[in-house]
């Protein structure tokens, strides 16, 4: 175990940390705002990827490519919405039904101009473009192509953004939404509608990282979003831990998602130093959020049963 | 119809299941007309239709059968958001009439803008926030120095004098209030009624207020509706209602629903 090693992986890791960190903060707008667990995010985020890949191999410029991934997004997100809320399929489930549509999806994109019509995977070499917005190549240089600066950048414009969107008379109308339905309906707001503007926004932000995410790691891949909804939830969490006392203010919040994210993939260099195999990493996630998400509701039991204590003996 | 008919409902009827063992026909064809600035308190036993009515005016589902006039527009059609331009609405429970993640002041832009189109702009100025220190000030609870609190930090009271405020802020065509005061403490629930009160004659409103206190029934409004098995069995106006007493209201329902009124919460109140 040298520890030079592990400082050499840190770098990388506050990378994609900070570039799931958009993801996380797409989760975020569903799993707190809006109050909908959206497994859509599994396949969006690879959607992402295969709607970027595909348009940079194609001699799109990233910058557009990324923006169109992000729009991808948007149609992800809204077919979630349909399922839910045109055809009263639960939240969860018409999550689980884009999401899985989405597998076929995404390779069908990423076969765009091969014979096949479908591919696994669409490799992206930064040596064949240059341009790519963010590449792990440079994350160990202190030099300005260090992708960590770039998505430092994004990752403010993207909060500002969100931001304002809920702050806005729209989207205070979201946030209604997501508190209490009845009583957003009661205010004159189309709660439907509502819904799938808000999935969209969501998907859009996590296509949006997908296709950072395959520029960054240089080939987008059909199965690279898998377990992204449980990434997320655990950015989400995370920083609701450790800066929840702290932050109040939304942008506040949005910041803590992202620096959930960066611990998260911190925590993980750490333990793969340790000597953890990497084959048991989503085992391992996946306990610890269950462990997180189970904490409000031991808090409470806790805090009930020592209430009906004191009314014992009080 | 007249043109001061605020509120026209015309043979109304709602089964909830029909077809399976929990069938209940819920409104068996209700008529009422309301004027404007007519302050109606609804009364009857458990089951009787009272909520379903008001729901039923709000949209919260579509009827099987019969028409919906507010301020002579066809809203039978209309979804729950649409209508909800014309009403203001208070729920029996404080939970359901305010966003408990939000806070006082967001709480009130949400109403300060219903039935328009949401835009862009900001969701809350500064010249609201004034207006809304102001008429929170008038409630007397202290609210106007909490407006960055979360709704969900208040007690019940406040949050329904909240609701209140909010339901009247941009003024309705008609006000629903479905028994508003039911799960508030008698000193508290006496509060909110003033305070209904109050809002109502300030405003000039035409309201439509559920309760099940007898009492209050008689004692607030100009006209008392009773209602059972889903019809309205007794209408009571103004000068009709001076002369009655909790007795005589009980001995009409005895005649009018052909039976004696089993219901301990009302003989309570």
């Amino acid at each position: 175990m040298n520890i030079a090693q592990l400082l050499n992986q840190l770098p990388g890791a506050v990378a994609q940390g900070l570039i799931w960190g958009i993801m996380a903060i797409g989760v975020y707008i569903t799993f707190r705002i809006l109050d909908i667990a959206d497994l859509t995010v599994d396949g969006s985020f690879a959607t992402g990827g295969a709607a970027a890949a595909i348009l940079i191999t194609g001699g799109v410029n990233p910058w557009i490519a990324t923006l169109i991934a992000f729009a991808v997004g948007l149609l992800a997100g809204m077919v979630t919405g349909m399922f839910h809320t045109s055809m009263g399929i639960p939240a969860i489930l018409a999550g689980i039904l884009t999401q899985l549509a989405l597998y076929s999806v995404n390779l069908r994109i990423q076969g765009i101009g091969t014979d096949l019509g479908s591919r696994a995977n669409v490799p992206l070499s930064i040596n064949k473009y240059k341009n790519m917005l963010v590449s792990l190549r440079n994350v160990g240089h202190f030099a300005i192509e260090n992708p960590i600066w770039l998505m430092l950048g994004i990752t403010g414009v993207l909060i500002a953004l969100m931001y304002w969107f809920f702050g806005t008379e729209y989207g205070c109308g979201l946030r209604a939404v997501g508190a209490n339905q009845q009583m957003a309906r009661a205010q004159g707001i189309n709660t439907n509608t509502g819904k799938i503007i808000g999935l969209m926004v969501s998907n859009g932000l996590v296509a949006l990282s997908g296709a950072l995410m395959a520029q960054y790691q240089g080939f987008s891949d059909v199965s690279m979003g898998r377990g992204a909804i449980v990434i997320g939830l655990a950015a989400v969490i995370i920083g609701e831990v450790i800066f929840g006392r702290l932050f109040r203010n939304f942008a506040l919040k949005l910041l803590a998602v992202s620096l959930g994210a960066i611990i998260y993939y911190l925590v993980i260099q750490v333990v793969l130093w340790l000597g953890l195999n990497t084959d048991d990493l989503k085992l391992l996630t996946a306990l610890v959020v269950a462990v997180f998400l189970a904490m409000p509701y031991w808090k409470n039991r806790i805090v009930t049963r020592k209430l009906k204590g004191g009314v014992h003996h009080g | 119809m007249a043109e001061s008919d605020m509120l026209v409902l015309k043979d109304l009827r709602k089964t909830f299941n029909p077809g399976t063992v929990m069938c209940k026909m819920a409104l068996a064809g209700v008529d009422l007309t309301l004027n404007r600035g007519d302050f109606v308190t609804v009364i009857g036993g458990n089951g009787a239709g009272k909520s379903t009515m008001l729901n039923a005016i709000a949209g919260t589902f579509q009827i099987d059968n019969g028409s919906i006039l507010l301020g002579g527009r066809d809203v039978t059609h209309l979804p729950e958001h649409k209508r909800a331009a014309f009403l203001g609405r208070v729920f029996q429970d404080p939970m359901t009439g305010t966003a408990a993640s939000m806070n006082i002041e967001e709480n009130l832009a949400l109403a300060g803008r219903r039935g328009q189109p949401r835009g862009l702009r900001w969701g809350i100025t500064a010249k609201e926030r004034i207006l809304y220190r102001e008429k929170l000030a008038s409630l007397d609870l202290g609210l106007e120095s909490r407006m960055g609190s979360k709704v969900g930090l208040l007690s019940g009271g406040q949050r329904q004098a909240l609701t209140l405020l909010m339901a009247t802020l941009k003024q309705p065509e008609l006000l629903l209030l479905d028994e508003h005061t039911a799960a508030l403490d008698p000193k508290t629930a006496e509060k909110v009624l003033r305070l209904t009160r109050q809002l109502i004659r300030e405003n000039d409103l035409t309201a439509l207020m559920v309760t099940h206190n007898m009492r209050d029934a008689l004692a607030l409004g100009n006209r008392t509706i009773m209602m059972h098995e889903g019809k309205i069995i007794l209408d009571l106006n103004e000068e009709q209602k001076q002369h009655m007493k909790v007795e005589d209201l009980l001995a009409q329902f005895e005649k009018a629903s052909g039976r004696e009124l089993a219901n301990d919460r009302m003989l309570l109140a």
